[in-house]
């Protein structure tokens, strides 16, 4: 058990109608890897994020974590979905409860934790990302970047074996940034296996074992980001790194 | 204090001083039109208004016990609807038709006939175990007729929590039950508070309704005063009595969506 990858995707299929969103995806992650996701707008990062988290249904192909498949019909979604975080661009956080019921709201309902133990299990995060005298307001007085490190608590409150993250930082004010990339980056040194989809390149560059270019649906070209920022073999991958580096974004 | 149309102390002066003209010049024009002692004698009749508060505030309980008891289960009845409504998938079709009937059936119907029709109809089934009270088949066809149009305010409140806070729920592991409960509906509800209260504010009025099958509320009570006095001051009464109940909810409501305004506005906008 212990060889089997964290995350596995074997031509995985999606359509949205008559869009045909993900093309045969194949793509393994190895415990602890950090792998990114680049790509065009609407390349199908997001769909991809999704499916791995069934919050959308797969029209071919199948998914694995930790050498489980969570494609099969029979499987127990709720079950599935407590064993993988997903962080979105848009935070998510519910307005109607203060930081810390957000955090703990999933621990005692889903997994059935006692109140105090689900509170030590999110005051200690909350502590380690710096957000310890938060824990008693409402997202609606946070700051865009707090809110983020919010949504991020709130995954991992529930110890999940794999991360996945959806542009966490497009929605950020260009100063809010940082202090939600360093939490990534903090995940990332203590081990977490993560699936990041991200504009952010040189943050990319930087974080990830394993770059992966998405394009209209197909993985085209993955590997080392140094090499695929440097020297990207695909003319497809080369127009897209020159795009953005022509809008001074690398 | 933005109401009073000013700025602190004065704001409240003018608006008293403006006040109280006002008053003094309406009363002094109906006071002097002609056949106000007539309008007067027929309805703000002194000693009929003495011998009706002493019977029909004692009725009037009745219809608060009605509304109240009504409320309750409108509350309950309107959020089943609503949620079986937003059933998903195919299996749960027949359910959803049903709630989408049963919600075109009782708002199209007017509320009278429902009263008659159960009121009358159901004690004349005469089928052992079937209730013949009046005043309980009142109650009934108020709940059914009033949670059809709330179970509408409910949907609509669920209808306008974004999406994406399912997903954020269901993303964590809960069940759909569970998100739906956590996460869904306690902010669902707190949008729909004001247009919640108005359609009470309806159902305290056709209260009055159920004396159409013989209980004895305040509306039954004063016609049977108006009949022994030949006057009109104990309808009035009534009148009062109902708007008296409606005001508090009425600027409950205004607070409420004021508050919710300001709410808005503070969060710098939609979010
Ligand atoms: N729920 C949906 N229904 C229909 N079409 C959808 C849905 N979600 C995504 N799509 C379509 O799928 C395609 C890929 O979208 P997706 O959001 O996965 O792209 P993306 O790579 O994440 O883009 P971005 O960088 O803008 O976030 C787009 O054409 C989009 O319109
Ligand atoms: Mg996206």
């Amino acid at each position: 058990m212990s060889a089997a990858p964290a995350l596995a995707l074997e031509g995985v299929h999606k359509s949205f109608g008559r869009n045909e969103v993900l093309r045969g995806i194949d793509l393994a992650l190895a415990s602890h890897e950090v792998v990114c996701l680049i790509g065009a707008s609407g390349s199908g990062k997001s769909t991809l994020l999704r499916c791995v988290n069934l919050l959308e249904p797969i029209d071919a192909g199948r998914i694995a974590v930790g050498g489980t498949e969570i494609t099969e019909p029979r499987v127990d979604l709720n079950a599935v979905r407590r064993r993988i975080g997903i962080v979105f661009q848009a935070f998510n956080l519910f307005p109607h409860m203060s930081v810390l019921r957000n955090v703990t709201l999933a621990p005692t309902r889903a997994l059935g934790l006692s109140r105090a133990e689900a509170e030590g299990r999110a005051l200690e995060l909350l502590e380690r990302f710096g957000l310890a005298d938060k824990r008693d307001e409402y997202p609606d007085r946070l700051s865009g970047g707090q809110q983020q490190r919010v949504a991020i608590v709130r995954a991992l409150a529930m110890r999940p074996e794999l991360m996945l993250l959806d542009e966490v930082t497009s929605a950020l004010d260009p100063e809010l940034v940082a202090e939600v990339l360093n939490v990534v980056r903090e995940l990332a040194e203590s081990g977490m296996t993560m699936l990041i989809a991200t504009h952010e390149m040189s943050f990319a560059r930087d974080i990830a074992d394993r770059v992966c270019f998405l394009d209209a649906g197909l993985i085209l070209e993955q590997g080392d980001p140094e090499e695929i920022f440097t020297a990207p073999r695909e003319p497809r991958t080369q127009q897209f790194l020159q795009r953005i580096i022509d809008a001074g974004r690398l | 204090m933005r109401g009073w149309g000013g700025s602190g102390g004065r704001g409240v002066l003018v608006a008293l001083g403006s006040t109280v003209v006002f008053a003094v010049v309406v009363v002094l024009a109906v006071s002097n039109a002609p056949g106000w002692p007539e309008v007067r004698r027929q309805f703000f009749n002194g000693e009929v208004l003495r011998e009706s508060l002493g019977v029909i505030p004692e009725a009037f309980l009745l219809n608060v016990r009605i509304f109240l008891i009504a409320e309750a289960l409108i509350l309950v009845l309107a959020l089943v609807i609503a949620l079986v409504r937003s059933l998903p998938g195919p299996v749960f079709f027949p359910l959803r038709a049903l709630a989408v009937a049963y919600a075109d059936f009782f708002r199209g119907v007017p509320t009278i006939l429902v009263i008659y029709l159960l009121g009358f109809g159901a004690p004349a089934l005469e089928i052992s175990g079937v209730p013949r009270d009046a005043l309980f088949w009142g109650v009934v066809a108020l709940v059914l007729v009033y949670s059809a149009y709330v179970s509408e305010v409910y949907r609509a409140g669920i209808d306008s929590v974004h999406p994406s806070q399912e997903a954020a729920a269901r993303s964590l592991g809960l069940t759909r039950g569970q998100a739906l409960r956590f996460v869904v509906l306690p902010q669902a509800v707190r949008r729909v508070v004001p247009p919640l209260l108005n359609d009470f504010i309806g159902l305290q009025k056709d209260t009055a309704l159920v004396a159409l099958l013989g209980p004895i509320e305040a509306f039954r009570q004063s016609q049977i005063e108006v009949a022994s006095s030949f006057n009109y001051t104990p309808y009035i009464v009534t009148a009062l009595l109902f708007v008296l109940l409606t005001v508090p909810l009425a600027r409950l409501t205004d607070w409420l969506v004021a508050r919710d305004r300001r709410r808005l506005l503070a969060a710098g906008g939609l979010r």
